[in-house]
């Protein structure tokens, strides 16, 4: 085996051009999966993080049905004060969970005495929520966060909409019987829009929400829940259906609806888009590792018909001189990979030293920060190896089914 | 008990209609030790003869016996296995692998066909080495050594297993003539010392002189059998 690894080699090095342009190949192919996968995935990660930790959390309960009439904040479909205490006791006991909040969403007319315009908001309990979307204090582009009798405007509103840090405001609500119900409020702070289902709400304080809407018990919208570590969000989501799917109203409905954040934020259609095209990319690097190694075998083995007739006269075994060129395409794999590699993680500490930003939406500036996983490394090396060795084969077999006399006889 | 054993045997290829009789109803025997030429004009056969002597090739009738084995019988495998064991070959242009020095060269056999131990290899390689005078060349490659030089360690590799049969087909074609009678005699010299059955085939008159045996094939018959005395 030695001695077919020697010869395989030392054929390589004879066509030293040729194979460093195969290897170059290769390499340029690696370089484009790794690199586009890292920044792809970088801006993915960054863009994931930054609506699942500033608006969204991993994953959010509501009331059956409530998401199919989000566009009405129905106050009449939340979840009732028993129903939250079952569901309690559920997320308490899944160890995945690091916290959860509860928020009531509502819409409303906002005056301030002179002009009035309608808006959304979600109440929350600060300090919870800050525990389940840690950004979401980030968002706030002047003023301080919030605290009760405080009002967070959306940015969206204060365009048009003549009122500063530090004026008073009142809050117009319907409640779910019907009846309206007004509430004075300081603002205390503008949001900034994000991308997302509530990424254009203002926030008040969820015991004013309370007494706003005249809720005489606990009564919740949405569940925002935060886990110890984003990827197991379905695995948590499975646990959740499974625990809470088995709680039901008197009429054998489910009460719950669990939602990942893939299900409620438009930008998992784009982060699938980046991983098609990682995917695609894939694909052609391995279209380009399968014809270009083909393709100088299958010359290797027309210019060496000669040799090989040789060498199979004098008793070599046709595996023998099979597995000469199979390690002949597995080198040019390998090597390429490696070369490839190398060139990439450079290329990755260039982009990173170099700060690169990407603009995403109309004001989050995105700082690619792109890194491989070691399995993306190996998967990638993997695929340029197996495919090295799956393009050899059809020379290789060629070289070992030759009839020395035919071979002998070419010139 | 012949080495080799031909009775009755033709080869002919087949070129679409047209059937090329190379060889036509060939009888003869071969025995152990022998320096075995076979000329003709262009055409003639010889390489054809040599080829299936060589087990690289079946006749198309006839029976051919090498070492005792029924040649037709034999698969591409146990042919290669049997050409590994029994044969040496030496062509005409060499054929050396390009990307071995000469000391790999005529190690190759001893590794690639047959697994010989290193230190009988060492030693064996050494000594053909010696033997046709290539010892100071042995870590040069290939396209660095001049064609005689090639032919010598053509001939030291294709001794390395110790075949029973060495087969030449025109060794000396590309060789001019000093290299090509230093060649000869190299190849008389060693098959009478290593007791090896040498078969070659040639044009040149001059060269045929070295041999014990001189078959001559006109047109694919055999239409003369020389023996010489040795000496
Ligand atoms: N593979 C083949 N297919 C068809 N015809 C062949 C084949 N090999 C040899 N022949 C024919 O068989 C005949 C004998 O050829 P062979 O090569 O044995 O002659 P030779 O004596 O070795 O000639 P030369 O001195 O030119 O090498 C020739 O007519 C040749 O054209
Ligand atoms: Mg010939």
């Amino acid at each position: 085996m030695n001695n077919i690894i020697k010869i395989a080699f030392r054929n390589l090095y004879r066509q030293k051009r040729r194979s460093l342009l195969t290897m170059g190949i290769v390499a340029f192919g690696v370089l484009a999966v790794l690199l586009f996968s890292a920044t792809a995935g970088s801006f993915k990660n960054v863009m994931i993080s930054e609506i699942t930790d500033s608006m969204l959390g991993h994953i959010q309960i509501h009331a059956k049905g409530y998401i199919n009439s989000m566009d009405n904040l129905p106050l009449d479909n939340t979840l009732q004060a028993k129903q939250i205490e079952q569901m309690e006791k559920i997320l308490d006991e899944i160890p995945e969970i690091e916290s959860y909040s509860y928020r009531i969403l509502l819409g409303g007319m906002l005056s301030n005495y002179l002009e009035s315009t309608s808006a959304k908001f979600s109440a929350i309990i600060p300090a919870k929520e800050t525990q389940v979307v840690p950004l979401l204090e980030n968002r706030l582009m002047e003023g301080t966060f919030l605290k009760k009798g405080e009002i967070l405007l959306p940015e969206l509103i204060t365009k048009g909409f003549d009122s500063k840090i530090g004026d008073d405001i009142v809050l117009v609500a319907t409640n779910a019987d019907g009846s309206l119900n007004g509430q004075n409020f300081k603002i205390t702070g503008i949001m900034e829009s994000v991308m997302g289902p509530t990424g254009k709400y203002g926030y008040i304080h969820f015991d004013d929400a309370q007494t706003l809407l005249r809720m005489n018990e606990l009564q919740v919208s949405e569940v925002a829940i935060r886990l110890k570590d984003f990827g197991d969000v379905k695995k948590v989501y499975r646990i959740l259906n499974e625990k809470l799917g088995e709680i039901k109203n008197p009429k054998g409905i489910e009460v719950f609806e669990i939602h990942t954040w893939e299900n409620l934020s438009p930008f998992y259609n784009i982060a699938q888009m980046i991983d098609m095209m990682a995917l695609f990319i894939q694909i052609i690097l391995i279209g380009i590792v399968l014809v270009s190694i083909m393709n100088v075998m299958i010359m290797a083995v027309y210019e060496r018909t000669k040799e090989i007739g040789s060498i199979s006269a004098m008793g070599t075994l046709p595996s023998k001189i099979r597995w000469m060129f199979i390690f002949e395409g597995f080198f040019l794999g390998v090597f390429g990979s490696i070369i490839g590699l190398v060139v990439s993680l450079i290329a990755i500490f260039i982009v990173n030293i170099s700060h690169l930003t990407i603009a995403f939406g109309r004001n989050s500036i995105i700082l690619l920060q792109p890194e491989v996983s070691i399995s993306q490394i190996g998967l990638t090396a993997l695929i340029v190896i197996i495919v090295s060795i799956i393009a050899v084969m059809e020379p290789a077999f060629k070289a070992s089914k030759l009839e020395p006399i035919e071979a002998l006889r070419q010139n | 008990m012949p080495l080799i054993s031909c009775d009755g045997i033709s080869k002919i290829y087949k070129m679409g209609e047209v059937e090329i009789k190379a060889l036509n109803n060939i009888s003869l025997e071969i025995s152990k030790s022998q320096f075995v030429s076979f000329i003709g004009p262009s055409g003639s056969g010889k390489t054809t003869m040599l080829n299936l002597f060589g087990v690289l090739d079946k006749p198309t009738s006839g029976t051919l016996k090498v070492i005792d084995a029924d040649i037709s019988k034999l698969d591409y495998v146990q042919r290669a296995k049997f050409r590994g064991e029994h044969m040496g070959f030496i062509f005409q242009n060499f054929n050396l692998i390009p990307v071995l020095t000469v000391y790999e060269n005529v190690e190759y056999p001893l590794i690639m066909v047959k697994s010989t131990p290193v230190k009988e290899r060492k030693a064996k390689v050494l000594s053909l080495l010696d033997a046709v005078g290539m010892l100071d060349q042995k870590d040069k490659l290939i396209n660095q050594i001049s064609g005689g030089q090639k032919q010598r360690a053509a001939i030291a590799r294709a001794l390395t297993t110790d075949p029973k049969i060495v087969l030449a087909d025109e060794p000396t074609a590309n060789l001019d003539h000093e290299s090509a009678f230093k060649v000869m005699s190299l190849m008389k010299k060693l098959s009478h010392e290593v007791g090896t059955t040498f078969i070659f085939s040639t044009h040149d008159p001059k060269i045929v002189k070295e041999a014990d045996i001189i078959y001559t094939l006109e047109d694919g018959i055999l239409t003369k059998r020389e023996e010489r005395s040795k000496g």
